[in-house]
């Protein structure tokens, strides 16, 4: 058999991996967006408790970001993928079915991502809420605003600006993380280039083009983050 | 909880630290002189050295470490014939070797930006004090502005090295046994992940604490003007994942 | 004047009224018993050096601090306070945030919600707290707004104004909740000397249209021209009080009399 060109072997003809490698970056987006929606929705609770919480809740939510950040993201993803499972299949038993119930590898992707980059985006957010100025919250307490109405205009606007770079930091690390979900078997862009690479016996190939294409969607979304600080800071300067 | 079970997986998961860290620490040394190298090339405000590490550290920084693994150990696999009349394959066919390179790699990507910034940080009065005493050249980086950087970027180099440990997880997906390989195949022979998993976590949350003290030991050590040991702080953009 | 106000009805009741409050900072006691009252129309200057009370005092007044004991009535209605593990605290945070809509403050930097226009930080309070039809709010915060001088000003944002402006804008953000009482706490001592003046020509004339005001200032010809009381306070209680033509002209603290010739 000839030997297929690169732009052959990973574009869209007949013999191309193209739509495949298309189809995969596809789910690497989708996965590491769950993941990172996920992530703020902990992220946001966890920053709440090390901020408002009472003794017990502070330090039960540092204890989750030094725990999280302390241990290799692959070990959590390795609890959530077979730990997962046997929860699943324990509850399964009670109703009768047998053996190994596997968990939708997307799903324990996504947690798994939010579990972790949870833990970051509640630093990242703690770090915003402290530059949002104390005087501002005083004002809004002196005109009588509750304290979920003070959340909702005055300091939720005000975080989510100042939390925009952090937050693209953390996106760009849940990008990367979403590459080890490839070890629960989801198709996404680095397990469809291994399946590739195994089919087609040239590796460098494939993982140079995943690499390739996970630099284009950092730089897209470094472009997309930069964009989005720049837009929510207009009227924001300030002396500092 | 089932503690004979979990002693039964401390034993066994124990084993596999030394390579643990033998892998952080010999990549932390490798990759530091590269990063040294890189931080250099970007502030030499030459283009042709500054482009290059400009770019070095973007893909790097910009791909995920496990693709930087797949690309060494299996990706030039595809080059074998060529590697072994190099005389190149003996280190190219080792997991170990593949996954201190790639290690090495990626942390020196990141460690030029550290010590890039500590670099910076150092104040310019600094250097011209030190000129207006006749120092320059080498003698100017060894005596005044090296030890200002290094203790600048002391607390971001230790969150480095935790990120390290870390990352040498990542290894395992490349056969090497240490914690986090001995910890897969253990919860995949036993079913047991949540064990398995409290285990390996308490295994790096202490090997964690303990560098940590270490770091912030040296740094007290380091900072005679300050001793006021700050904590070391996670970055976060450096995550190697 | 004890808790016998409380049960006054609001007509004559008046607009504010403390009585024995006390205030600790750890060891460090701030008020040691002090009482006050304002009437309605009735414009009281608070001064005093640096560490006396007075800015506190204010604070307690809208509940911004919670005295350790006295109460705070606003126009006849005091507010009910309770014993907890860190000290006392409101016994009823709507009551608190009802009181504090009818009592606006302005404070000494400013505070403007930096992420809002100078338009939308006079209207959010209204809409918001008050639940006040959004047109009828951008009305009147219209009109505010030029009462103040600030009408150009409107769709920008406060990092955009001087302090001076972003004083104004701040009294017509007080203002639009309508407030039956006005706190100043120091409005003019983060300005430039020479943006000072402009806002205090707005304070004045919001004083001629017989508002209440209670003015934390150090600002002497404030207090002698436009306030109908002046107050002294030292070291947390009050050591003179009176109309400004008497304690100006005949003061009876020695202390009060040092603190006038050295702020002349």
């Amino acid at each position: 058999m000839q030997q297929l060109s690169y732009f052959e072997l990973v574009g869209f003809g007949p013999n191309g991996w193209g739509w495949a490698l298309l189809m995969a970056t596809g789910m690497t987006i989708a996965v590491a967006t769950c993941g990172f929606l996920a992530g703020s929705l902990v992220g946001t609770f966890v920053a709440w408790g090390k901020i408002g919480g009472n003794a017990p809740v502070r330090w039960l939510a540092d204890g989750y970001t030094t725990v999280l950040r302390g241990i290799p993201d692959l070990l959590v993803i390795y609890l959530f993928y077979f730990g997962g499972s046997a929860a699943l299949g324990a509850v399964g038993s009670l109703f009768g079915a047998e053996g190994f119930i596997g968990v939708p590898a997307f799903v324990t992707g996504a947690l798994a991502i939010g579990i972790v980059s949870g833990a970051y985006q509640a630093e990242v957010f703690r770090g915003a809420y402290q530059v949002v100025s104390r005087g501002e919250l005083e004002a809004a307490r002196s005109v009588g605003m509750h304290r979920w109405l003070m959340f909702r205009r005055i300091i939720a606007p005000q975080v989510l600006r100042y939390a925009i770079p952090g937050l693209g930091n953390t996106w760009q690390l849940v990008l990367k993380e979403s590459a080890l979900i490839s070890v629960t078997g989801l198709v996404e862009l680095l397990r469809q280039s291994q399946v590739a690479a195994g089919s087609t016996r040239r590796p460098f190939d494939f993982y140079i083009t995943a690499a390739i294409l996970y630099l284009l969607i950092t730089w897209v979304s470094t472009y997309l983050f930069q964009r989005a600080e720049t837009h929510s800071m207009r009227g924001m300067r300030r002396a500092s | 909880m089932d503690f004979a079970f979990m002693q039964e997986a401390f034993l066994r998961l124990i084993a596999g630290v030394p390579l643990t860290l033998n892998l952080a620490f010999t990549s932390i040394a490798f990759g530091a002189v590269l990063a040294m190298l890189l931080a250099l090339m970007r502030m030499s405000n030459i283009k042709v050295f500054d482009w290059p590490a400009q770019a070095y550290v973007f893909v790097f920084r910009g791909t995920p470490l496990l693709v930087q693994i797949f690309l060494i150990y299996y990706g030039l696999g595809q080059f074998r014939p060529t590697l072994q009349e190099l005389g190149l394959w003996g280190f190219f066919r080792e997991p170990y070797w593949c996954a201190v390179l790639a290690l090495t790699l990626n942390t020196a990507a990141y460690g030029s930006e550290i010590i890039r910034g500590g670099l910076q940080s150092v104040p310019y009065n600094q250097v011209e004090a030190a000129r207006a005493c006749g120092m320059s050249g080498f003698l100017l980086f060894r005596r005044i502005v090296f030890p200002i950087a290094v203790r600048q970027a002391l607390p971001a180099y230790g969150s480095e090295i935790i990120l390290m440990v870390k990352a040498t997880s990542l290894a395992s997906v490349i056969t090497m046994m240490e914690v986090t390989g001995l910890a897969a195949k253990m919860i995949s022979q036993t079913f047991r992940a949540i064990e398995v998993f409290v285990v390996a976590g308490v295994i790096y949350l202490v090997l964690n604490f303990i560098i940590t003290r270490i770091i912030m030991a040296i740094e007290w050590w380091l900072s005679p003007h300050l001793r006021r040991p700050p904590a070391v702080e996670p970055r976060l953009e450096a995550a190697h994942v | 004047m004890s808790n016998g106000v409380a049960s006054l009805s609001s007509q004559s009741a008046p607009a504010v009224s403390i009585s024995n409050l006390r205030k600790s900072f750890g060891t460090l006691e701030v008020l040691k018993g002090i009482s006050l009252k304002a009437d309605e129309g009735d414009v009281i200057s608070i001064l005093g050096a640096s560490g006396s009370g007075k800015s506190t005092m204010l604070r307690c007044i809208n509940m911004l601090e919670v005295p350790d004991s006295g109460d705070v009535t606003i126009g006849g209605e005091t507010i009910r306070l309770k014993h907890s593990r860190r000290g006392m605290m409101p016994a009823d945070q709507r009551q608190v945030d009802r009181i504090r809509s009818r009592v606006a403050m302005v404070f000494q930097s400013f505070n403007l919600w930096s992420h809002m226009t100078i338009l939308e930080n006079v209207i959010e309070a209204p809409i918001h707290v008050q639940k006040r039809p959004k047109t009828e709010c951008i009305a009147e915060a219209e009109e505010l707004l030029a009462k103040v001088g600030i009408a150009d000003k409107r769709h920008q944002y406060p990092s955009h104004l001087s302090g001076g402006q972003q004083q104004r804008a701040a009294i017509a953000r007080a203002l639009a909740m309508h407030p039956k009482v006005m706190l100043f706490d120091e409005p003019t001592s983060a300005l430039d000397p020479e943006l000072v003046g402009e806002v205090l020509r707005v304070m004045r004339s919001l004083a001629e249209e017989g508002r209440t005001m209670l003015v934390v200032t150090h600002e002497m010809g404030f207090a002698r021209d436009v306030s109908n009381r002046v107050v002294f306070l030292h070291k947390g209680i009050v050591e003179e009080e009176g109309a400004p033509a008497e304690v100006f002209a005949a003061p009876k603290s020695e202390r009060f009399q040092q603190f006038i010739s050295s702020h002349r």
